[in-house]
């Protein structure tokens, strides 16, 4: 019975969806309609909000006259993958997409009172219109509420690499990243069809910007380690088309972050920052596309089905070319304001944006070519990791030498030498600690120092900043302390982000340069060595899960200090498919990984392992959520948030 | 064309065990490493964007076999690579080569990269001639955003 009420109020939020984005894209001149709006979204957010929870409760009951169900669950599943497993998979995981979606339109309808009603009213819509498409796509390609006669007495059991803490994290964390810039896009469309854009339109958008930037850095991170850990095989970033396909709006976030910021202080950058808005959103988009249609094959495809993949790409064909239409239509209208001197914080911050921009393009391009070749002239080839090192490499790295100028700098017209003076400090730093790093470990790579250095310096680069504008050494240490906790939000944030960026590239290089492997095999008793850690192999022990049988190998392990741990390696057979899986076992040192793969058991007793010592490889997704909670940091200060009072200028010090 | 992909997934993950093994590795070490080398480089041609260095697949496993063989044989590293090529096509390369119909795929970040940063200095010159003197914020748009902050 809820399940037919959940399929019941899916359709429901469609119809008013698409009424909503009718009404709203004609009547957007009248300031009645906005209330109107309001309503729908909120109403939109309860009954998309309500088919979810019909689906969860199918799933927690076991309830297998539910097609769904029965294909992706099983009774004997722990709760936790119960629930998840509504979204591993592609019907459900569309329904948590379009929750979101609403979720978010929802969030603007009630915060948004401040706004112009016009642009409510226009926002919304564009919301509604987007919501209606995607609730209309699931609806009518991939219902998730169709039922079974009869009722089937056991499920299929979710995919088992899917079963796993990750899938309950993973895709709720990229969905809001990806979902979130629909409401810059909006914002862009309303400003396009309105006319009206100013420093205050991109006040309004840069809250969702940062909100949707800091959830897509913790799903990407969150996926990455997912990966690092579950497949098995050490690597943490594939260049996988899937990967780029959250990357890609990654980058162009990143860059929208920025010159959205060159719009709020100086009124510059309009068509730029409009222009990224609406094809971070369409990046995502083709994100979404990629991975739903069937066009690639990958663990997040789940069901390849070519009337999904035509779906899907002609919505995509239609909100993109609509969108690139009205932008190329009404763009020359837009006025261009703001002058400054080419050294300056804008013309930082354009670099940033020229680099940023490259690079989505060089990645995009290499996930498109393979595809388009092969449809278009019949030759198949790969594009894989070694290419994308190398391109987006080549992109970055003039973009991290140039990255800790840029907070130094002055708005309209800055002085590149006082600034290099003031970055002194920082670049000694940089080049010891590199140096110090590279003789303590007597490494002799050929990348890797330039790698470092690039690593620190952006760290360094960044604390320099704040030291800088606190004055410390030019000033006494009191003032200078009572100056740095009094520096606005926005700065802190700015250069925790930075840091947090220095961090993830230290911990790339690191954890690539100094990696240590070990393929061997062992019987139990016998000891093998890496990195200075003794493993003890103790056997391996025939156990059963839930829902899984388990061979588990133990070994003890002794790192250089003497610290003794038990690693529990094992591989796996999920009942209900028969699907093998390998967990492998990740013991943390300090920053440092070591991992440990079982391999299969040969005949003689002995058993295959694979070993990695990863030095500081933690730091990659330390680095991430750094970066990501400087977001949050910034997302935190009233001063971003409209209509908040104003908060009390502490000591004088200057604000941004 | 489905049952091929669901024939990939199902040797992707059917057979869990370690990539390289201890019995494929060459005795002689620089050979190994350059067979490590090369095997990063080579897709697995059933996998999930896999290099065969780190596939599980028996097909990879063949792969590395091969390549292991060429190079006890005295073939340079481009002659292994050539050799899979022949037979398995591009699209085992995991690094693209250059060649005409893979230009475009080489020159596309470069180009975006230049072609940007051409249209920033002729905009920047533009606007450094047509107007100087221009106030930032029109008096209007100050107001309204003192208004908000205020608010």
């Amino acid at each position: 019975m809820s399940i037919e009420l959940g399929h019941f109020a899916l359709i429901l939020a469609f119809a008013i969806a698409a009424v909503s984005a009718v009404m709203g894209l004609i009547f957007w001149k009248r300031d009645a309609f906005a209330g109107y709006l309001q309503q729908g979204a909120l109403l939109q957010f309860l009954l998309v909000a309500a088919a979810f929870g019909a689906l969860i409760q199918a799933f927690v009951t076991s309830d297998f006259s539910l097609k769904l169900a029965y294909e992706h669950s099983h009774s004997l599943q722990p709760l936790i993958y119960k629930i998840t497993a509504v979204w591993g998979n592609h019907e459900g995981s569309m329904v948590l997409w379009v929750l979101i979606l609403v979720i978010m339109g929802a969030a603007v309808a009630a915060f948004g009172r401040n706004l112009p009603k016009d642009l409510l009213t226009l926002v919304l819509a564009m919301q509604s219109l987007l919501a209606a498409a995607f609730l209309g796509f699931t609806l009518f390609t991939s219902n998730p509420f169709l039922r079974l006669v009869p009722a089937p007495y056991e499920g299929m059991d979710l995919n088992p690499i899917l079963q796993d803490i990750g899938l309950a994290v993973h895709p709720p964390l990229l969905y809001t990243g990806y979902v979130g810039f629909s409401i810059c896009f909006s914002f862009a469309i309303a400003a396009l069809i309105s006319g009206k854009i100013d420093a205050a339109w991109a006040r309004w958008v840069r809250p969702w910007t940062l909100v949707s930037w800091c959830f897509l850095t913790l799903g990407i991170a969150m996926g990455s380690y997912w990966a690092y850990y579950e497949l098995g095989w050490g690597g943490w970033w594939f260049w996988d088309p899937v990967e780029n396909a959250s990357f890609m709006p990654w980058l162009a976030g990143t860059a929208l972050l920025h010159s959205a910021l060159v719009m709020e202080k100086r009124n510059a950058l309009k068509i730029w920052t409009i222009f990224l808005s609406i094809i971070t959103f369409s990046l995502s988009l083709l994100g979404t596309f990629m991975v739903r249609s069937g066009v690639l094959t990958s663990v997040h495809t789940f069901a390849s089905d070519p009337t999904r993949g035509m779906v899907i790409l002609a919505l995509l064909a239609a909100f993109i070319g609509g969108a690139f239409s009205l932008f190329a239509f009404r763009a020359s209208s837009l006025k261009v304001g703001g002058l400054f001197a080419p050294i300056s914080r804008e013309g930082a911050l354009i670099l940033n944006n020229l680099f940023l921009a490259s690079a989505t393009a060089a990645v995009l391009v290499g996930t498109l070519y393979p595809l388009l070749l092969d449809a278009l002239v019949g030759e198949t080839i790969s594009v894989g990791a070694p290419f994308f090192d190398l391109t987006f490499g080549a992109i970055m790295v003039p973009l991290l030498i140039v990255l800790p100028f840029g907070p130094f700098l002055s708005w309209k017209r800055g002085d590149l030498i006082a600034v290099t003076q003031r970055l002194a400090g920082a670049a000694g730093l940089t080049l010891f600690a590199t140096i110090l790093c590279f003789a303590l470990t007597g490494a002799s790579v050929s990348l890797a120092p330039l790698g470092l250095l690039l690593g620190f310096w952006v760290s360094f680069g960044a604390l320099a900043e704040l030291i800088d504008r606190a004055k410390f050494f030019r000033t006494d240490v009191v003032t200078s302390f009572r100056r740095l906790f009094g520096l606005p939000r926005t700065a802190w944030a700015t250069a925790i982000a930075h840091f947090g960026l220095g961090i993830t590239v230290i911990g790339i290089v690191a954890g690539s340069a100094w990696q240590e492997e070990l393929v061997t095999t062992i019987e139990p008793g016998q000891m093998a060595t890496i990195a200075g850690h003794e493993l003890i192999f103790q056997g391996i022990k025939h156990e059963e899960g839930p829902n899984y049988t388990s061979d588990a190998g133990e070994f003890f392990v002794r790192a250089p200090g003497g610290d003794v741990r038990t690693a529990v390696a094992e591989r796996r057979i999920y009942v209900a498919s028969g699907t093998p899986t390998t967990e492998a076992s990740i013991q943390t040192y300090g920053f440092s990984q070591l991992y440990i793969q079982l391999g299969e058991p040969q005949a003689d007793g002995k058993s295959v392992i694979r070993v990695w010592y990863k030095p500081y490889v933690t730091l990659i997704w330390l680095g991430c959520l750094v970066m990501a909670g400087a977001g949050f940091l910034s997302l935190s200060y009233r001063r971003l948030r409209i209509g908040a009072p104003k908060p009390a200028r502490a000591h004088g010090v200057p604000a941004e | 064309m489905r049952w091929l992909v669901a024939l990939a997934l199902l040797l992707a993950l059917s057979a869990p065990a370690l990539a390289v093994r201890p019995d494929e590795m060459l005795a002689d070490p620089a050979l190994e490493a350059r067979a490590r080398e090369i095997s990063e480089g080579l897709r697995c041609l059933v996998c999930q964007n896999q290099s065969i260095d780190d596939s599980e697949a028996d097909l990879a496993r063949d792969l590395r076999l091969i390549v292991r063989e060429r190079l006890t044989a005295g073939d340079t590293d481009d002659q292994v690579r050539a050799f899979l090529v022949a037979r398995y096509g591009e699209y085992v390369l995991l690094n693209p080569v250059l060649a005409p119909h893979t230009i475009l795929l080489w020159i596309a970040g470069p180009v975006v990269l230049a072609g940007g940063a051409l249209v920033v200095l002729i905009a920047a010159r533009r606007k450094r001639k047509v107007a100087t003197g221009v106030s930032e914020l029109t008096a209007q748009e100050a107001e309204a955003l003192k208004e908000l902050e205020d608010k």
